[in-house]
């Protein structure tokens, strides 16, 4: 099954009100759950293909940003949460930022605090380019994975 | 009253935790692993938050990600549930240097209890039956072993020292077996719990695996809640409990109610916690180890009693006094769990895969335990228990026969499951007239010999706790 296959489905659910759709043809099967309350969500940063479809969506995420899609644009990679703790964006409380939106970074430049049982761990960038966006705010908790800054590689 | 509990754990333990909360108004919080990502627990708790990857030592067992999620998101007390985190003591004080309310007893009697030989030389001392064997400091070498098992005479049992769960342990019936076999528990113990710390105990054929539920509060009010037969085992994981012993006349009830109540008082201990006997054909019962955690089959002791177990961990953590008195105790009825493990039931491989057509039983006294669902995944990567049916009836006939109707009507498509096994337990005469030990099961094996084969690929199969 295709994946503009699956948005055909998707639409049709929409334009019929369908919550529940299951198909299945000799390509594959693919069952398909949607949340009335708002739209599906936007595919996720990086999107599988594959013949099984989206998860049953049981209830809308609870923290915006871990769960919500981050368009990204050419040459954008994410910064992501290595681990599950507090995000800072200053290695002290009265100190300034590591970076701001707009910096240029380099490969291995320390760009934000994730804090975890009092242990400050600096997280590094794995390229060098600009910040674009901070998706964070100074002080939220955050989980294992979650996108933290979106950064342009540099041409 | 806690405001948000956060559950250290996954599965049908999770869920479980999750359930209580809701009843006594507490907010949850999952942590999932990102194998977990469509798991029942965190589709029910009130929040949830990712932790790692898949790998349980990166996510269920990594003490700074549960504590830093635990405090990040704003909770006030943390429950650990079984396998993991829970028997390790420097979780639990990590909680609580962290301000968290840990669910279970203190820091301190996890660590005791979880030295075996140091908790068998307390009860030794406390006049707890043990069984003869090195209550010493354990052993590490070869030599020593072969000395100790000749004081014991043959056959001897070796287990871990800092172990539990199977792992580490090998029965031994001459010296050549144990200088191959003593190599082998002792790897699998430093695998398992990174100490190669053995000890020895006389192995008791046809013995029985009777366990004392018990429940304390921080006030030294320790009751006990009766017994479970643990004794079908495969390779001493439990497979299938019931309540009560069909052999307890109620004067040997009294006498190991009496010592597992001691086992607990002598170290001051709180919450919930499992005292484990082994029962001779003769009447005489030992002392083998305490659980300081709430245990897979809890279940079958809520039926019996009444009491529901994780509730009352819950308020007995948030300081309240032990509610119940021991003469308010009693067993109504009888009661079995099938473990329902997702594994090839005559590999014994475990099974993964997507469950459809998922149907669970129901009806008067017919209770299932799962966190499986349609069009679910089963992973790879933790325990295969994926189910427990734990059935109840007004007597043991009863129960065995509404357990084989419910396990029919049970379906699961998409992964293999030991249900055939557990009818064929309880279609077994032995098993029926309540005649079992814990060499119950190798009935239905294939010979010693060919067993090895299965050993190896199961090796290599990752299991949590």
């Amino acid at each position: 099954m295709e994946l503009r296959d699956i948005r055909a489905l998707i639409a049709l659910m929409r334009e019929n009100g369908l919550i529940e759709l299951e198909v299945e043809d000799k390509k594959g099967k693919v069952r398909l759950v949607r949340t009335p309350e708002a739209a599906p969500a936007a595919p996720r940063a990086v999107p599988s293909p594959s013949a099984r479809a989206a998860a049953p969506a049981a209830k809308p995420p609870q923290l915006a940003d871990g769960g919500a899609a981050v368009e990204l644009g050419e040459n954008q990679t994410l910064l992501r949460s290595p681990m599950v703790g507090t995000f800072y964006r200053a290695p002290a409380p009265d100190s300034p930022a590591f970076v701001q939106e707009g910096d240029m970074v380099q490969k291995g430049q320390a760009l934000c605090i994730v804090e975890a049982m009092k242990m400050m761990n600096e997280i590094e960038s794995e390229v060098a380019g600009r910040v674009v966006r901070i998706l964070v705010e100074n002080g939220q908790p955050v989980e294992y994975d979650q996108p933290l800054m979106v950064i342009e590689t540099a041409v | 009253m806690f405001k948000k509990l956060l559950v250290a754990n996954r599965g049908t333990i999770a869920v479980r935790i999750i359930r209580a909360c809701r009843e006594l108004g507490i907010a949850t919080v999952a942590v999932y692993s990102t194998a977990d990502k469509a798991a029942m627990h965190v589709r029910m708790a009130d929040e949830s938050v990712c932790i790692g990857p898949p790998a349980a030592q990166d996510s269920y067992l990594n003490i700074p990600a549960v504590v830093s999620a635990a405090v990040a998101y704003g909770a006030d007390a943390v429950h650990p549930g079984y396998g993991f985190l829970s028997e390790n003591g420097d979780f639990a004080e990590a909680c609580h240097r962290s301000g968290l309310h840990f669910v279970g007893p203190r820091a301190r009697h996890i660590r005791l209890m979880g030295d075996k030989p140091r908790a068998l030389r307390i009860m030794k001392k406390a006049g707890v039956p043990v069984l003869p064997g090195s209550e010493g400091t354990g052993v590490t070498e070869l030599r020593e072993a072969q000395a100790q098992a000749k004081a014991l005479g043959y056959p001897v049992l070796i287990k871990a020292a800092a172990g539990g769960g199977g792992k580490g342990m090998r029965v031994v019936r001459s010296a050549e077996q144990l200088t191959r076999l003593f190599p082998q528990a002792r790897s699998e113990s430093e695998a398992a719990f990174g100490s190669r710390k053995m000890y020895l105990e006389k192995y008791l054929e046809r013995a029985r695996h009777v366990e004392f539920q018990i429940l304390a509060d921080s006030r030294r009010n320790v009751i006990h809640l009766g017994e479970r037969d643990c004794s079908i085992q495969r390779r001493h994981q439990k497979v299938l409990e019931e309540s009560p012993c069909p052999v307890l006349t109620p004067r040997l009830r009294e006498r190991m109610g009496k010592a597992a109540v001691r086992a607990a008082e002598v170290v001051g201990y709180s919450n919930v916690g499992t005292v484990e006997f082994l029962l001779t054909p003769d009447g005489e019962f030992y002392f083998i180890e305490m659980n300081t955690r709430i245990q897979v089959e809890h279940g079958v002791t809520e039926m019996v009693t009444g009491v529901d177990l994780v509730k009352e961990s819950l308020l007995l953590a948030m300081g309240e006094p032990l509610r119940i008195k021991q003469r308010q105790v009693t067993l109504k009825g009888s009661a079995i769990e099938c473990r329902i493990y997702a594994e090839d039931p005559d590999l014994h491989l475990p099974s993964p895969g997507v469950v459809s057509n998922h149907h669970s039983p129901g009806g008067l006294g017919v209770r299932v335990e799962t966190a499986l669902y349609d069009g679910y995944r089963v992973p790879v990567h933790y325990d295969p228990l994926v189910a427990k049916l734990i059935v109840h009836a007004e007597n043991r006939d009863l129960a065995i026969a509404r357990s084989k109707a419910a396990l029919r009507e049970y379906l699961i498509d998409g992964i293999k499951t030991n249900i055939p096994l557990h009818l064929k337990i309880l279609e077994d005469p032995d098993f029926r007239a309540g005649q079992v030990a814990t060499d119950f099961l190798t009935r239905f094996e294939p010979q010693p010999e060919s067993s090895a084969t299965v050993r190896a690929p199961r090796r290599q199969q990752a299991r949590a706790s």
